[in-house]
Formats: structure tokens, C-alpha cells, sequence
């Protein structure tokens, strides 16, 4: 992974740089010392890494606001960072950067059932909104994997999904107002309260924008009434091209279930050697979960298994009580970690049509098999978010390169198709250069462009989203 | 004005706008005309009839494409025909705007035009994956695709919805679809106030039974709850178990009044100013109490709100809350005095024109039809 020169005169002026931040902030919110800065070094991605520059760790926007507004006049490069879960490399730092992590904003700064709503600062926790409404029966529904440990902040920049939003939608859906800092340090805020905006829906490309257009501080949230309930069915098939046409079958008869969740064999067994869910020996597995009332779960499911019938399964193991569900999540949330436990790997979030399952994951096995590698695939099948993780060993020379060349290979599988290259996790530095496969060069333009009007002289996140040839003569401008 | 321009391709629109941009001349775009938002444009109308079609639907996929200028009412019969719709129930504005013409995919997509559903599924904007437009400058544009999982990029999708053809001339969009529900029934109350119907409405919002449509108008309150029969069935009874402080409400079984209220077929041919009003659901009865002697419609429980004003009243100085209010029909002497977008704060007008200025350098895409009012902008 390539990323641009440091830039020289910026670190032969780091300790000017410290003093400068040090007298905008508190001491213990600067961290400059080159061992402590290198907690910093990486996100989730962490085959790459770089300790920043220095990191500040503000408590207000205001104090966003002097941090960047200080680099903004002494032309320093600022990777904004929420709490460090990208899979992606999005707040994987430069050595001329400053890294602004937002971990400690983290308060619930408003809470309005009526308006079915809360107001968070941006470093709380996914997991966190849900709780400081939970007890009042509401949850937020944007749900990632990593949503224990994931700030707002990284959803919003990355739009991040999760199993349940094909129901409910993913952050972009879910958000509903924001206040940002912009590089030169002016506050703004966009939506709030109110639905929609009255202009240009500037707060629709913010989200999901990485960083690239200004820190984001705070965040008003949609919040929605639990449902009564909710229960999986479990369904094992003799092959993954079954249970994908089963997938098609099930959206197409008018059931909207809350989450589709695709394992096959290799996952399968991974997972069950981890959890010990009891998971059965088939080829590929669904966990399809429905909500409501309990005659309406009832109903539900009834007419998933119909539908499933139709498709000879090997397996239909329906939940019928709080822990045979928590049982058949337990596999399918620890899949991740399960896969740790056998080798490294990669993560890789393709999006395709549903309806070409079948064909890709036949595909990705004959492409994994050119390759000598293993890959499992684990994803939301409902709509069609892959997340087939590459198997590696990184003490092995050759092996993590190899490993990426199959991870590009299957992006450009998941395009060609009519798909796109990530559905929920950022393009970050891990796809940057492939951006070219999916988009043209007015495409990127176009894109380029909103850059500009929001950070004219490219500082913050900088090496990212855009392949560095393209995005060069603004970096360097 | 010369006759109006009808690109039969992309490829010939993206032509005819690097044209306009070399002649200096302005472009009125069109989809149907049947929604009449904005101030009056100078410029050469241009339709964007001759880009037609359904170009893609896969019902197990969720997912339909279609050219700009195809007519919205082909869209809903083709995935009527499988059970499916657009979530965001878009509203028809002939009866609003007095026009005869046939709403489009196009005009549907650049106005973001959602119905009373928007509170439970979003907006028109949350329904849209995947847009092609052509740019001031004539360069095509893809953004998004047919995937409803796509972070690939900066959403411009969302940019464009509701940009009223000012960033770029809309010539494909892509839409997440859902099922249609087999059965619809509707809680109904008479004779609640502004404040009471609000907090009926509010309250509903915040069960568990999926209520999507909460709206209020000459003194009666409509909830509306969608899905499978017997799930109908439960959740009306549950929300009217819930709601029986407010009184019992009585069920009416199908459709209802609901196309009337996203149409706003109350306030079709009369005289005054209409706004359409986004406030904080709990704010609507009482900007609609300030806004008197306004007669006013509330519909996403109170956070939407119509209002009939007379031509002189500052609407937007009587809000007192934060919101928005665009001017949705009226003289153009009006719409030019009070400015028919809510004007922004500072830096986010600026943004907005800095984003204008990128994509539309020569100004030319529906020149002025999102501009400041005349007091603010003199």
C-alpha cells in the first residue's frame, strides 16, 4: 500500500506544532511522545500502519474547532479517527498528520421519545445510544459487528451498515442532523429535529464521506419502539447456490424479515469448532429472523419455511425461545473471531445483486482455489453485502500480498456483475485503488469536486477514498 | 425562447448542455411540470420525455432502474404487478399545483417528493441507490449503482435528490423497492385539537406497531398501520389499546383518505401561499397555532406541516423553531419576494454555492430557481 511522502518541512517542525496544539488544549489531550503516539498507529486494518504526527483527543467542538482551525492556518494534514474499528484504513494516519480522535466525546447531550430521537457527541459508542435507550424500549438500529467498540463518529463517516438494515436501513437513513467542524474551523449544523433538508441535502454527503469533508461532533439520531419480538429460523442447504435462490424466493414473496445472514462450509465449521452453536453439517446456512407480535413471528416464520420447502433443506431448526435464538446468533456473531482463531485474514465487503449469489460464490471459490488460498464467506444475503474473508498466514513471505491480489480480484468480480466494491465498511486506503474499476474519471470528478468546496486545501484525510494519481495535483495544489 | 429541446439519448443531452454552456443560455428543465416548484426560470425549456423506460427490475433483488423521464404511474403498475411500490409514497402534485401533466421518475427524484410513509421507510432520497446525470458541464456522471448496500465513494445520490436540477440534469435513477402491503387499515379520531391530535400522533409513532401514516386536518386524526392481514388486525387493536386516553378511535379498513392527504387535495385551487413546513413533530400544533389565521394540515405527526397563508405573511419569521420552509405554490410576485427555499445560514450557503459553482460552472442548469429571496439576496 502506497501512501504519499511525508511531508518533510511539517515534521522538521513537530515540536513547534505540539507547543501550538499544547496551548489550545489541556496536557493530557496531546500526545506527542513517539511511544505513546503509537497506539495510534492503526486501525483495524492493521497490516498498515504509521504513528501520526502528534494526536489530540478534544472534549468539545469548540475545541475541534481550534484544533483545526490551528492546522487549517499551518497547513497540516488532520486524520480524524472515531474509535479505531475501520476494516477499512480510514483513520490510518500519515506522519504528517495530526490525529484527532473524538473518543472522548462521548456524552448523550438529549433524549427525545416523542420526537423519537437522541443527540449523542460523536465518539459514543454504537452499542451505547442503544443502551441509554433501551430501558425506555427504543433501540438505534444501524447494528455493526463491531458495534460494542465503534463510535458514531466512524458509522457516520463510513455509513456503516449492519445485519438488520434490510429492514431498517443503514446510518444514512438513521441520521437525521449533524454538527461538523470544517477544516478552517467553522461550525455548522445540518438537519436536526425536522426531517429532510430545506436545501442541497448536504447532510446526505457527509455521511459515508470518510472523513473528507469535515469532523463530525455531534449527531442527531433516528430511535425506534422495540418490536414486541423477535425470533431466527435456522435453515441448512446442500449447496450455496440453493440457499441463494431460497434468498430470492423469500424478499420476492413479500416477506421483509428484519436480517438474512449467509454462511457457508468453511464458516460454518469455523464457527461451530469456536461457539459450539450446534450448527449442522450442510453446505450453506441462513438465519433469517422476523419481528412483531408473537402471532406475527408465528406467521412469519410459517411462511419462511414454505417458502424454504420449496428448496429441499437439510436443515430447518426454528427458535422457539430466547436462548435457541441467542444459541443461532452466538455462531453468526462470533464469526469474525472465529476466523482469527484459525489464521489471519482479510474482510472484504463487496456488494452484489442477490441475484447473481450463485454465480459469484462459485466464482470466489474457483478464484480462491488459483490462488492456493482458503477464503469463508460470511454475509447479509438480503441484500447482497458479501463478506468473504480471505484466509493468510502474515508470517508467511508473499502470503498477505498474495491474499490481496485474490481480495482485488473478487472487488472486481463483485463490479463486473453489477455490484460495487463495499457495501458498509469504506473504501478507506484498502480500496483506493480500485476505485477506477467501479467509477470513470468523470465519475471521480464529480466527487473530487465536493472535496473542494468543503476542504479547498485537501488536508483532512487526504491519501484516501481517491486513488493517489487521481487525487495528486489537488493534494499538491 | 426557441422550442423546446427533447434529447433522445444521453449522449444528445450531454451535447445540448455543453452547447447551452458555449451559448451562455440557460436550460428550464422538465419532467412532467406537474409539481411547479420554484421561481419561474428563464431559459430553453427541456423535457426530459424522450429518456424513458424501465431499464431494470428485479423483484428478488429489491431493485428497479428507470430513465428520468418515465412516467412515475408505469413505475407503480409494473411493481404493482409483483406486490412491490416505492416505499416513500411519493405525492402527485397536479391537484396542488393545478397541472395536467405526467409526474416523472425524474421530477419525482430531483424533488425528493415523499408521502405520508416517510416517517416509517424515509424519504424518496433513502429509497434511491443509484442516479446518472449530466453535469453543467455536459460530462455524464454516475454515482451509487443497483446494489442498496453501496458506501463506494461520496454519496452524491443523495446530493442530487431534492436538488431541483441545479447540480445536474437527472437522466437515470436506481430505487430500493419493498412488498407492498397486502392490507392497510387506518385508526381514525374526530374532533381532537392541534395539541391533543399531536400527542395522539407522537404517542402512536413510539409503539412497537409500525404506524405509517400519523396525520391531522379539519379536526380528525388518521393513523394508518400496513402489512399482512392478521398482523393488521393485531397491531390496530394493540395501537388503539395504547392511544385510549385520546378516545376510541374507529377502524376503517382499506386505503382511506390517505392519497388525499399526501396530495393535500384540501388546500387544490385556493387562493394564498402554500408551505410546506419540516419542524420537530412535538413543534408542529404550535407553529400551526402562530401561523393563524393559516388554515394548516399536519401529516408525519406534526413535523410536517401545510400551511394556507395569505401572500403577505412572513411564515418563515412565525416558525420560532428550527425548520425549514419552502413556498410551494404561489404568485411569483410572492415566491420571488419571500424566496421559495428556506434561506441557509452563512457558511452552509456557501457551501451550497460552492457545490453549484463545481457542478454548474456556467450557471446554467435551472438558473435561479434555488436563489435566495430578492430581500436577502439585495
Amino acid at each position: 500500500m502506497q501512501m504519499p511522502e511525508p511531508n518533510a518541512a511539517i515534521l522538521a517542525r513537530k515540536a513547534e506544532i505540539v507547543r501550538g496544539l499544547q496551548r489550545l488544549l489541556p496536557t493530557d489531550a496531546v500526545i506527542h511522545a513517539p511511544e505513546e503516539v503509537r497506539a495510534y498507529e492503526c486501525d483495524a486494518l492493521t497490516a498498515y500502519r504509521c504513528p501520526p504526527l502528534a494526536v489530540v483527543l478534544p472534549t468539545s467542538t469548540a475545541q475541534v474547532s481550534a484544533i483545526l482551525a490551528y492546522c487549517h492556518g499551518e497547513g497540516v494534514k488532520v486524520v480524524p479517527r472515531g474509535a479505531g474499528t475501520s476494516l477499512a484504513g480510514g483513520s490510518l494516519p500519515t506522519a504528517d498528520a495530526v490525529l484527532l480522535g473524538v473518543a472522548r466525546m462521548n456524552r448523550v447531550l438529549e433524549t427525545d421519545y416523542e420526537n423519537r430521537l437522541i443527540r449523542v457527541e460523536t465518539g459514543r459508542t454504537n452499542l451505547s445510544v442503544t443502551a441509554a435507550v433501551e430501558e425506555d424500549g427504543f433501540f438505534y438500529a444501524p447494528d455493526p459487528s463491531s458495534q460494542l467498540a465503534c463510535a458514531i463518529a466512524g458509522n457516520i463517516a463510513m455509513n456503516s451498515g449492519g445485519a438488520h438494515c434490510l429492514k431498517y436501513g443503514v446510518t444514512t437513513n438513521n441520521l437525521l442532523g449533524v454538527t461538523m467542524v470544517l477544516m478552517d474551523g467553522t461550525v455548522i449544523e445540518l438537519g436536526g429535529g425536522h426531517l429532510d433538508s430545506g436545501g442541497l441535502d448536504l447532510l446526505g454527503v457527509v455521511c459515508g464521506s470518510e472523513g473528507q469533508l469535515g469532523v463530525v461532533t455531534e449527531a442527531t439520531l433516528r430511535i425506534i419502539a422495540k418490536p414486541e419480538g423477535a425470533r431466527p429460523v435456522l435453515l441448512g442447504f446442500s449447496s450455496n447456490e440453493v440457499a441463494g435462490a431460497c434468498v430470492s424466493d423469500i424478499i420476492r414473496a413479500g416477506v421483509l424479515p428484519v436480517a438474512i445472514e449467509f454462511m457457508d462450509r468453511p464458516c460454518i465449521e469455523a464457527c461451530e469448532a469456536f461457539a459450539k452453536a450446534g450448527y449442522p453439517d450442510v453446505e450453506a446456512l441462513l438465519i433469517i429472523e422476523v419481528e412483531g407480535s408473537e402471532a406475527e413471528i408465528e406467521d412469519g416464520l410459517a411462511r419462511i419455511v414454505a417458502i424454504a420447502e420449496r428448496h429441499s433443506p437439510d436443515v430447518i431448526r426454528e427458535s422457539r425461545s430466547a436462548e435457541e435464538s441467542a444459541l443461532i446468533w452466538k455462531g453468526r456473531k462470533s464469526a469474525f473471531g472465529a476466523m482469527g482463531q484459525i489464521a489471519d485474514y482479510i474482510c472484504l465487503d463487496g456488494t452484489i445483486p442477490v441475484s447473481e449469489l450463485p454465480l459469484v460464490l462459485r466464482r470466489i471459490g474457483e478464484l480462491t482455489a488459483s490462488y492456493g488460498l482458503r477464503v469463508a464467506n460470511v454475509f447479509h444475503a438480503g441484500d447482497g453485502n458479501m463478506h468473504p474473508l480471505i484466509l493468510y498466514n502474515a508470517n508467511a513471505p508473499g502470503d498477505l500480498d498474495k491474499a490481496e491480489a485474490l481480495g482485488a480480484d473478487i472487488l472486481k468480480l463483485c463490479v463486473e456483475v453489477g455490484g460495487c466494491l463495499t457495501g458498509e465498511h469504506g473504501v478507506g486506503v484498502e480500496k483506493r485503488d480500485l476505485m477506477e474499476v467501479q467509477y470513470g474519471p468523470a465519475d471521480l470528478e464529480a466527487q473530487l469536486r465536493v472535496k473542494d468546496v468543503f476542504d479547498p486545501g485537501w488536508l483532512l484525510n487526504p491519501a484516501k477514498v481517491f486513488p493517489l494519481a487521481v487525487s495528486a495535483p489537488r493534494r499538491a495544489a | 425562447m426557441s422550442a423546446g429541446l427533447l434529447p433522445e439519448s444521453e449522449a444528445e443531452l450531454a451535447e445540448m448542455v455543453r452547447a447551452a454552456g458555449a451559448a451562455g443560455k440557460g436550460l428550464a428543465i422538465r419532467g412532467g411540470g406537474t409539481r411547479g416548484i420554484g421561481r419561474a426560470i428563464e431559459g430553453t425549456p427541456l423535457s426530459l420525455g424522450g429518456l424513458a423506460g424501465i431499464t431494470l427490475y428485479e423483484p428478488g433483488a429489491l431493485t428497479l432502474v428507470a430513465r428520468a423521464g418515465t412516467p412515475v404511474e408505469e413505475i407503480e403498475a409494473v411493481l404493482a404487478a409483483e406486490g412491490q411500490r416505492l416505499p416513500f409514497e411519493p405525492w402527485d402534485g397536479r391537484a396542488m399545483a393545478g397541472a395536467n401533466g405526467v409526474p416523472t421518475v425524474g421530477g419525482l427524484a430531483a424533488t425528493n417528493a415523499s408521502g405520508p410513509r416517510r416517517i416509517e421507510v424515509g424519504a424518496a432520497r433513502d429509497s434511491m441507490i443509484g442516479v446518472r446525470f449530466v453535469d453543467g458541464t455536459g460530462a455524464v456522471v454516475r454515482n451509487g449503482g443497483r446494489v442498496m448496500k453501496n458506501v463506494t465513494g461520496l454519496d452524491l445520490v443523495k446530493l442530487l435528490a431534492g436538488s431541483h436540477g441545479t447540480l445536474g440534469i437527472l437522466t437515470e435513477v436506481a430505487f430500493k423497492v419493498l412488498p407492498a402491503s397486502m392490507e392497510t387499515a387506518s385508526l381514525v379520531f374526530d374532533g381532537h385539537d392541534l395539541e391533543t391530535a399531536g400527542h395522539a400522533m407522537r404517542a402512536a409513532l413510539a409503539t412497537p406497531y409500525g404506524v405509517s401514516g400519523a396525520a391531522h386536518g379539519g379536526g380528525r386524526t388518521w393513523l394508518r398501520i400496513e402489512g399482512f392481514p392478521a398482523s393488521v388486525a393485531h397491531r390496530t387493536k394493540a395501537l388503539g389499546s395504547a392511544l385510549a386516553r385520546f378516545g376510541s378511535g374507529r377502524v376503517e379498513p382499506g386505503p382511506g383518505d390517505w392519497a388525499a392527504i399526501r396530495d393535500v387535495t384540501a388546500f387544490a385551487g385556493r387562493q394564498g401561499a402554500l408551505w410546506r413546513i419540516s419542524v420537530r413533530p412535538s413543534d408542529g400544533p404550535g407553529v400551526a397555532a402562530r401561523l393563524a389565521p393559516a388554515e394548516v394540515m399536519l401529516d408525519w405527526a406534526g413535523g410536517l406541516v401545510w400551511a394556507l397563508a395569505p401572500e403577505t405573511m412572513d411564515v418563515r419569521a412565525a416558525l420560532g423553531v428550527p425548520g425549514h420552509a419552502t413556498l410551494m405554490r404561489a404568485s411569483e410576485a410572492a415566491k420571488t419576494a419571500w424566496g421559495v427555499f428556506h434561506p441557509e445560514p452563512g457558511p452552509v450557503a456557501a457551501l451550497s454555492a460552492g457545490l453549484r459553482a463545481r457542478f454548474d460552472p456556467q450557471g446554467i442548469l435551472n438558473p435561479g430557481l434555488m436563489a435566495a429571496p430578492a430581500k436577502v439576496a439585495a
